[in-house]
């Protein structure tokens, strides 16, 4: 398959490979911000290319373990109100609330339906004009500039019945939040690249400038990851910190600027808790004042939502890059897919998930990695 | 800054979609509920199919339900899966199916020209399998409290095969035969459900494979062990008979047949083909000095055109299942937990 195949040959990686094991001199930690790498490096088991003394942790970007517990309660109290159709993209039917997920609300009769485009919901709204159709627009800049889509045209169709529950997140302050953390132990990042064909990179120069930390915009093919690497690696090697984009064939510069006029339109910038990190100053994308009336928290007077905070999951930390899910005690014990006790062990994204689904060598290799100095 | 994630505690104390995906959860629903309840050394056999002491210990005997939304999708139906799904269940154990009941749950509402389409096409499967449906029931519920139509078919069967066709008789350096490439019904009724397109049609596996398998029990073919692939896909089929069996297997990646339209299709839904629906397909394990030949069997059947050889048994002390990809590293694979879910990004 074109723009596939060719990034998984094994003759190029096994190239890149040796590149990476030739100039390392001394051991990184290197940090990919987005789930979709995690994914792609414990799947195709990359770690086992790469020499021991790089260690590669994980990011905040994925969506679905990053939304706050309290709005995943709204969701789910929204969904459950009668006359109510409820969307949302697949993996956040099984992250945990409070008490349930919106499978079990599911389970329990409410109407959630699985959709694969924000634009689905729409059309839902205009099938079902006596029903409330909410979609729930979960999602960092390039699922974002989609659920910008649907509003607009839900404005544009003068739908009263379908509004948006926004969770959506900036992944640049998210960055420089792990950058100014004084504990962390990221040397270089591995930025995600779908996020950076809407964004461009411009927005990561003043970031590596200050913190002098190499980034570098990379794709999510094997071969993607680890050129991505090499070219981080490098830097660090050679005590440079510059943004240098790995995936030119989809990311320029200054991004994509319709998609850009898109969001700006339909959302404001704001304040955004994370799940598992906290708030984030200017992390969030709200809706505009101008698409006010399409907001479900608004439209739906529902009861305070008290979320019921308990501490076993270290997501907060595994996404700071400060533990790595095998440092876990109830990882693949207590916690596990069939089980999950937090949303990295849900989402398809997570990298919980990640290590549990794809491999068990791996949590043996980061046991023998691990040190007094890392935990 | 607050580093820790909520503890949830989810509701699970009644039946989940999950609990019919074939993968973890229903294996715990089996274990925990129906084993331990209806236990006898037959159900404890968990195989697709129970020899029972009858008839000289010949005769073969089961059953599946069939729920499937749409009822019609792209190469096949309802009333297909119904009949295909038993008579291959029985070809698992090596048994050439004889006999089958068909039980119908109907919703209220339902045209008859749809059930007659469902019936026709099950007839049409049972003169093409030589099965006949011989006995049944009918049902109905309120309007609102079924997908249309739900069907229940039981069979019997006598075996073909002298010997057992069985896990526990898997052993170390057989070979792992696939009988064609895989995904195809998973993605099909996906899309037909959800109304995707995609750039190339695709169609269902949905497929008898009783043929096939006398086929190859008519070539002299030693089959160890037959499993046939359907909810929860490969990955899923070949944990359990690892864990079944006691014995380790070792997959080769890129000998695992997946079509171009699967392979883009999982790509952008972010769906893993290893895990996706079969209802065609099946793996052999077979002694090594006798795949070459199994494979050009297969080869010449319908069901077989694009099987391959993907894998083998280890004799390594753990019963788990690697996958070994084109750069040499190895995944451990492992059961579907619930079901898989469309990805957001």
């Amino acid at each position: 398959m074109k723009f596939v195949d060719e990034y998984r040959q094994s003759e190029t990686i096994q190239k890149i490979a040796t590149e990476i094991r030739k100039e390392t001199t001394r051991p990184w930690t290197i940090m990919e911000v987005c789930g979709g790498q995690t994914h792609a490096i414990v799947k195709n088991r990359l770690d086992q290319l790469l020499p021991q003394v790089i260690e590669l942790v994980h990011g905040p970007g994925c969506p679905v373990c990053v939304t706050p517990l309290e709005t995943i309660d709204r969701a789910i109290a929204i969904a459950a109100l009668p006359g109510v159709i409820f969307c949302s993209f697949g993996d956040m039917l099984r992250v945990p609330g409070s008490e349930y997920s919106l499978l079990d609300v599911k389970a329990d009769g409410g109407d959630i339906r699985i959709i694969y485009s924000p634009l689905q919901a729409v059309k839902i709204a205009e099938d079902h004009p006596t029903k409330q159709v909410v979609f729930f627009a979960v999602g960092f800049e390039t699922t974002a500039a989609a659920n910008a889509m649907a509003a607009t045209q839900a404005k544009q169709k003068s739908l009263k019945n379908f509004s948006l529950l926004v969770s959506q997140f900036l992944v640049t302050p998210a960055i420089a939040s792990i950058c100014a953390a004084k504990d962390t132990r990221v040397q270089g990042f591995l930025a995600a690249g779908h996020v950076c064909s809407i964004t461009g990179y411009e927005s990561y120069l003043p970031l590596a400038e200050k913190y002098q930390v190499p980034i570098v915009v990379t794709g999510f093919e094997p071969l993607d990851i680890l050129e991505g690497l090499l070219m981080c690696l490098r830097q660090l090697e050679q005590g440079s910190y510059q943004v240098e984009n790995q995936y030119l064939r989809a990311v320029e510069r200054t991004g994509n600027r319709p998609a850009q006029v898109l969001l700006n339109n339909v959302f404001s910038v704001s304040a955004q808790c994370w799940r598992g990190l906290g708030e984030i100053p200017a992390s969030g994308l709200a809706l505009a004042e101008e698409f006010s009336d399409l907001d479900a928290t608004k439209k739906f007077a529902l009861p305070e939502i008290k979320p019921r905070e308990q501490h076993q999951c270290i997501s907060g930390a595994i996404m700071l890059g400060l533990k790595k899910p095998g440092d876990c005690p109830h990882f693949g014990t207590t916690c596990r897919p069939d089980h999950p006790l937090g949303a990295p062990m849900v989402s398809s994204e997570g990298a919980c998930s990640a290590y549990h689904r794809y491999s068990q060598q791996v949590k043996t290799r980061e046991s023998s990695m691990s040190s007094p100095n890392n935990q | 800054m607050n580093l820790q994630c909520p503890l949830p505690t989810t509701n699970k104390d009644s039946i989940r979609l999950g609990h019919g995906s074939g993968g973890e959860m229903t294996q715990q629903l089996l274990k925990e509920f129906i084993q331990p309840l209806f236990k006898n050394t037959w159900i404890d056999q968990a195989h697709d199919s129970a020899t029972l002491p009858w008839d000289s210990d010949r005769l073969v005997f089961t059953t599946d339900s069939f729920v499937i939304t749409p009822l019609f999708f792209p190469g096949g139906d309802i009333g297909k899966l119904a009949v295909y799904g038993t008579v291959n269940d029985l070809a698992m154990g090596g048994a050439e199916a004889k006999f089958l009941s068909c039980s119908l749950i109907l919703e209220e509402g339902l045209p008859f020209n749809t059930l007659k389409k469902v019936l026709q096409s099950m007839a049409g499967a049972a003169e093409e399998t030589g099965v006949k449906l011989v006995t049944g029931d009918t049902k109905v519920v309120e309007r609102g409290k079924g997908d249309g139509i739900y069907i229940n078919t039981s069979g019997v069967g006598s075996l073909l095969s002298n010997h057992p066709i069985d896990p526990s008789y898997i052993r170390p350096g057989d070979r792992i035969l696939l009988s064609g490439d895989i995904g195809r019904h998973g993605i099909t009724v996906m899309a037909s459900r959800e109304g995707l397109e995609f750039e190339t049609a695709l169609t269902s596996d949905c497929a008898p494979l009783n043929a096939a398998i006398s086929a190859l029990l008519q070539g002299g073919i030693p089959l160890h062990c037959l499993r046939d692939l359907t909810r929860g896909g490969l990955a899923t089929a070949l944990v359990e008979l690892a864990e079944t069996s006691g014995q380790a297997f070792e997959l080769d990646e890129a000998q695992i047949p997946v079509c171009e339209s699967v392979y883009g299709a999982c790509e952008m839904l972010g769906l893993d083909p290893l895990y996706v629906a079969n209802e065609g397909r099946f793996v052999a394990f077979i002694p090594a000095e006798y795949a070459d030949q199994a494979s050009a069997i297969l080869r010449e059947e319908r069901v077989g055109a694009s099987c391959a050889i993907i894998g083998k048994v280890t004799g390594k002390p753990s019963a788990q299942v690697i996958l070994k990809n084109s750069l040499g590293c190895d995944r451990l694979l492992q059961r579907l937990p619930g079901e898989q879910l469309p990805r957001i990004c």
